[in-house]
């Protein structure tokens, strides 16, 4: 049965007494909350993901509730636990469903190293995977947003998955964390998409999740091989520019937006530099979406 | 005492692992990730070549702990290389302590173990010395508040803790091993004269085997943390398992030291309670003759009780509702170990009243 088989209620029930297990890609999560924020967010975004309540083993277990002291009713706050550890401050209510998404992300970034795991959006078309390895305020969510909608399958926007002997590229596809303008640039990029409610003055700033495309979470057992690694950027105005990378500072670059490169030690820059000698490296300069499929479509053509 | 936790079941018995359902593996993974000692798991596991038999799911997490552990040797055999650059020019012997000596003389405490810093001991007067060799190597002090700094300088055995600027790395540098305001007084220069020098060092040196175990224990049993408390402990279990093995004479040795020392009730403590929770092997004579250091019935049972708790995983699956208060008490026990009631006053209406808190 998939998330979309229980009403809201009804998984907000399971939420607050055993929890739920959601197959997340290669990952078993189960998730316990009280709050209906969760249950909202998880209903809407998660939809498609298969539950599996009689499994017996959890690669994580979150919870995200309110603390037991006065900050439940006065401006509330929510934490996040794994497992009973606290890894971030108390936040405030508003925020509950993006701290779970950031915590889920922790989990997989700091205690799960059987991956080399790139801080970047991967995306796949005809079985070859494309790296979109880049700080934040790059645009790389925007754009792995936009090219998931027109035909690209989406891996994961924001955690890339390289396994350590093969190179395979695991999907860890969930729901796409925008920011401020990019909601709504999203939203009229195409019409059809499903975006869960805004958090306001979070860190980053407005937080929406877009629901992955349903196409993509079927397919999250499926890995792909890495073809390309592209840095994009986001610049207002310019025409859209893609360059070849040099391969050594390429690598470099996935080296510094690594979580756990020098954690894997020599393996990491096996891993690293054996992706980068596989693949086509880019610079990829951008403001117009439209312009940015119509390019990334021929090169997946080439 | 009953100590039903899967995660020392396994410790004790690796072997044991073949009657885990899935379900046992997934607490199983939990409380040893609670306790830090995931690591630890693995390593016990992968040299009695029993990863294999590892379903496949929990064998990813042990595989990645092994990965940590490993990492984090190397950062620790890092972190001493370059403490030992900053204070090459200083005359006076380092003493490595803790884990990070584990490491450095390659003993089976280390195996798998997870570091949250490095420990080392210097003669009292060379403190100043070795204090400004480590700021002008990258290493600054923390906690900035003035009775914070006044508490370690004037009261306690270390330093405020040092953190390196670029590596984040923790540094605690000793001058002895309990606070100087404590009950039990061993002598740091005992400690200093046996201590052994580190093989491809100039001037390293670790403690004596029997000294290390009584450090192990008179910081397990003698600090008010016991968030580590069962990995201490295993690396009490395996300190004793080790130096027992390489020399016959070890258990004499380490009671003779334990009263020359001052340190007997430690000892008992460490024991009585790697005995009961890990089964270490310690001869009856042995045993025997610790209790020499045992408080009264009344005390025991009561460290039974609270120690019970504090031992555990401080997992949810292993939390009662004891456990709070248990930890509690155990910390109110250290302070009074550590000061003396009228300083302890001071100190708690201090804490209670003047120290900035910390917001949320």
């Amino acid at each position: 049965m998939n998330v979309s088989g229980l009403t809201v209620n009804a998984l907000a029930r399971e939420l607050r007494r055993e929890g739920v297990q959601i197959r997340i890609g290669t990952y078993l999560v189960r998730i316990q909350s009280s709050l209906s924020s969760i249950a909202q967010g998880l209903h809407l975004l998660y939809a498609d993901y298969p539950l599996e309540p009689e499994a017996a083993f959890a690669d994580f277990h979150v919870s995200i509730d309110p603390p037991k002291n006065v900050r439940r009713w006065l401006a509330p706050q929510v934490i996040f636990r794994t497992d009973g550890f606290v890894p971030f401050k108390p936040l405030p209510a508003d925020q509950a469903y993006p701290l779970l998404e950031w915590g889920l992300n922790w989990c997989i970034s700091t205690q799960y190293h059987r991956y080399l795991v790139i801080h970047g959006a991967v995306i796949e078309k005809n079985g070859r995977a494309m790296i979109l390895p880049a700080p934040p305020g790059s645009g790389k969510s925007t754009l792995c947003a936009a090219l998931v909608t027109r035909g690209w399958r989406l891996l994961s926007d924001e955690l890339t998955l390289v396994s350590l002997d093969t190179l395979e590229i695991v999907p860890m596809c969930r729901p796409v964390s925008l920011k401020n303008e990019s909601i709504q640039i999203i939203q009229g990029f195409e019409k059809t998409v499903t975006m869960g409610r805004a958090s306001h003055d979070t860190n980053k700033g407005t937080v929406a999740h877009m629901r992955a495309p349903t196409a993509s979470v079927m397919r999250s057992q499926e890995t792909a091989v890495p073809a390309w690694v592209v840095f994009p950027k986001y610049e207002p105005g310019v025409t859209a520019q893609l360059d070849e990378h040099a391969k050594a500072s390429a690598c470099m670059k996935i080296a510094d937006n690594t979580f756990n490169y020098s954690m894997l030690g020599l393996r990491g820059f096996q891993t690293a530099s054996n992706l980068i000698d596989r693949c086509d490296c880019y610079t990829f300069n951008y403001s117009n979406l439209d312009d940015a499929v119509t390019r990334f479509h021929d090169l997946a053509q080439q | 005492m009953t100590f039903c936790v899967l995660l020392t079941q396994v410790l004790v018995e690796p072997e044991s692992i073949s009657r885990l359902t899935l379900r046992d593996w997934d607490l199983l993974i939990r409380q040893a990730r609670h306790a830090n000692l995931l690591g630890r798991l693995a390593s016990k596991l992968a040299e009695r070549q029993l990863l294999a038999q590892v379903p496949a799911q929990p064998q990813s997490h042990l595989e990645a702990a092994l990965g940590v552990a490993h990492r984090q040797m190397l950062a620790v055999q890092w972190e001493v290389n370059r403490i030992m650059q900053a204070v090459a020019e200083i005359p006076a012997p380092i003493i490595l302590l803790k884990g990070a000596a584990y490491v450095i003389q390659q003993l089976p405490a280390a195996q798998g173990r997870m570091f949250s810093d490095v420990d080392i001991l210097v003669p009292k007067e060379r403190l100043d010395a070795v204090e400004m060799a480590l700021k002008m190597h990258g290493w600054i002090t923390t906690h900035h508040d003035a009775y914070d700094q006044r508490y370690y300088r004037t009261w306690m055995h270390e330093l405020p803790p040092m953190l390196h600027l670029t590596r984040q790395t923790l540094l605690d540098v000793h001058h002895t091993i309990l606070p100087e305001t404590a009950r039990l007084h061993p002598d740091p220069k005992k400690l200093l004269d046996r201590a052994v020098p580190v093989a491809g060092f100039k001037r390293l040196q670790v403690l004596a085997p029997t000294d290390m175990v009584l450090h192990s224990a008179t910081h397990l049993f003698h600090e008010g943390e016991f968030k580590n408390g069962l990995r201490d402990l295993t690396d009490l279990d395996a300190l004793l398992r080790h130096f027992s093995q390489q020399e016959e004479a070890f258990w004499e040795m380490l009671l003779d030291r334990a009263k020359q020392l001052d340190l007997t009730r430690p000892l008992y403590y460490a024991l009585r309670y790697t005995t009961r929770i890990l089964h270490t092997h310690v001869p009856a004579v042995a045993q025997q003759a610790a209790s020499i250091g045992a408080p009264g019935w009344v005390t025991i049972k009561l460290m039974d009780a609270l120690l019970l708790h504090a031992l555990k995983p401080h997992h949810p699956s292993c939390d009662g509702w004891l456990t709070q208060p248990a930890l509690w008490m155990l910390f109110v026990r250290s302070h009074w170990l550590k000061m003396p009631p009228g300083l302890l006053f001071r100190h708690l209406l201090h804490k209670f009243f003047l120290s900035p808190k910390e917001t949320a």
